[in-house]
């Protein structure tokens, strides 16, 4: 049986990966995941210097999901250079290194930044809804979208991956402003911009008001939407949004994504990026499916 | 190697202590030796059954029986997710990461004058130090208690360990304002002070430390969603850069929830 995937270039040993900010860098689930059982590793936002975030409360739970105002906190490059790639490269995974900045030239110096570093792919965030500049900004208008995946690609040695919103009108256009500004693959969906009203208090539960929301609550959402973008574009797609289980993976699979990635699952069952792996295996080995690119866009 | 996980474990009991606060006992399996990990302070993430519920919910441990591989938790119903908790009876079942965080630390003052205190749902953590600190050799250990009106959750456990003074909001028992007052009061001395409750109660504690010139360890609380220091979703600040964050933000499922007071800007 194959579960391997040739995802823009790069072998993955199977399409499993973790939704950035979910996992941070890895470290934290190392006692809960063996590492290297996973196609690849997708690390939390890194931006060129270290970023504090929003204030707290930045997370609650709502009917399915949940909702996040992290606001990109991040040890900046540097340290991420120095400690988080040294610590990844110990495993035999993929690593997939998430991207985020305020400006696109802040963008670009974190990707010349990894130019030499032994990373597989890059991850460009122009689509985190918690952020006053620069991420969603950038990933709602395509013509700026298309850009700042052209400056990327001009100093990027890896593949680049655009990770797009689903805060948009079109998703297909947004698919196609990244493939025509050069992107290697697009990876969908963020998480959806929501509110959360505490009535006792007659407050917002989140101190920077609206969140992003993610888990089951939006999976229909992603998976029209990865259907609607991988048929929009030639380019691979790597699917996420609400992914707990092997089933729910296979969903997006057949919808058209080469890979998925876990990411709200994680918080739920710490373990749920293996048990999606093993539960694709099963699901092929049961109905004699004999590589998983056979799944792959089905529909 | 992955070598930890979400077990499942069993409820061996659970009563009701006031209106919307429960003690549930809880038995680890086997294979997972819980108990004799755990410290005072440690939390651990409990899952609720009803999967549109994603996240656990961080609750501190209240007693460690290591012999047993048993916790005991003292919680108040705060939401859909401890409401579903609490209808658990003996024999049910609960998914559970434990131990997690950092607890309490001992050293060579916590064996003096040591000061205890603890507000409403931040009571029960402190009675497992108390009871660990005696079990230790701890002769003097003095307990402040705060809360709003005359319940007195875990009062009478607590006066196995300690001699406890109590303040309420209302007057209705002990001192009527708050555990600084009762200290004031009575003129409470102390070579360490370890403390649980509100955040007003710690920002009040953490000034009177100070002003004492004594260490204070205060637990904290906030809203969490992984609980093992990935999402970066419950930080607090911090008075230094954190080596981790690179920034001034400590995270409080993974470096607390226990920190010392002068560590953290509160």
């Amino acid at each position: 049986m194959n579960l391997s995937v040739n995802f823009a270039g790069v072998e993955m040993k199977n399409p499993v990966t973790t939704a950035s900010g979910t996992f941070g860098s890895g470290a934290e689930y190392k006692d809960f995941v063996d590492l290297n059982k996973l196609g690849a590793v997708t690390t939390k936002g890194v931006s060129s210097v270290p970023w504090e975030g929003n204030q707290t409360p930045r997370i609650c739970e709502t009917y399915g999901g949940m909702l996040n105002a992290i606001g990109l906190q991040n040890p900046g490059i540097d340290l991420f250079i120095e400690r988080d790639i040294p610590f990844l490269k110990q495993y035999d995974t993929k690593i997939i290194v998430n991207i985020c900045g305020r400006t696109p030239e802040e963008y670009a110096e974190v990707v010349q930044k990894l130019a030499d570093e032994d990373i597989d792919l890059l991850e460009i965030n122009i689509s985190c809804p918690n952020l006053k500049a620069g991420g969603l900004a950038f990933g709602q208008n395509p013509e700026v979208a298309r850009q700042i995946t052209d400056k990327v690609k001009r100093c990027a040695k890896q593949p680049v991956i655009m990770k797009l919103s689903p805060n948009v009108t079109d998703i297909t256009e947004m698919a196609k402003a990244a493939e025509a500004g050069g992107a290697d693959a697009i990876s969908l969906i963020n998480t959806l911009t929501g509110m959360k009203i505490d009535i006792n208090k007659r407050t917002f539960v989140l101190a920077n008001k609206t969140g992003g929301l993610s888990g089951p609550a939006i999976k229909p959402v992603a998976v029209r939407m990865v259907y609607q973008a991988a048929h929009a574009v030639k380019i691979p797609v790597l699917g996420m949004g609400g992914i707990r289980d092997s089933e729910d993976a296979l969903e997006f699979i057949m919808a058209g994504a080469t890979m998925v990635a876990v990411g709200t699952a994680n918080f739920n069952n710490p373990s749920a990026t293996e048990d999606v792996i093993n539960g694709i295996a099963a699901f092929m080995e049961k109905n004699r499916v004999k590589d998983i690119n056979e799944l792959i866009g089905c529909l | 190697m992955a070598d930890k996980k979400k077990c499942t474990a069993q409820v061996t009991s659970q009563i009701k202590l006031a209106e919307d606060i429960y003690s549930m006992w809880i038995k680890f399996p086997e294979d997972a030796d819980v108990a004799g990990m755990a410290v005072p302070g440690q939390f651990i993430s409990m899952y609720c059954h009803d999967g549109s519920r994603m996240l656990p919910r961080p609750i501190s441990i209240c007693e460690i029986n290591t012999p047993d591989n048993m916790l005991r938790v003292v919680y108040r119903i705060a939401g859909k997710g401890t409401e579903e908790f609490s209808k658990l009876g003996a024999d049910s079942t609960i998914d559970v990461i434990a131990p997690l965080g950092n607890g309490f630390t001992i050293n060579a003052h916590s064996f003096k004058r040591t000061l205890l205190i603890g507000g409403g749902i931040g009571i029960p953590p402190m009675l497992g130090l108390a009871r660990s600190l005696k079990d230790n050799g701890s002769t003097s250990i003095e307990a402040v208690l705060g809360y709003r009106d005359g319940t007195l959750l875990l009062k009478d456990e607590f006066e196995a360990y300690a001699r406890v003074y109590v303040s309420t909001e209302d007057g209705s028992a002990g001192i009527k304002g708050n555990v600084v007052d009762v200290i004031k009061e009575y003129g409470i001395q102390a070579d360490i002070i370890y403390a649980c409750g509100p955040l007003p109660m710690l920002c009040g504690i953490k000034a009177l430390a100070r002003e004492r010139g004594i260490k204070a360890q205060l637990s904290l609380e906030e809203r969490m969603a992984c609980g093992i220091g990935a999402c970066l979703g419950c930080v607090c600040q911090s008075k230094e850069k954190d080596g981790h964050s690179n920034v001034n933000n400590k995270r409080i499922c993974k470096d607390g929830p226990v920190f010392d007071s002068e560590e953290i800007l509160i």
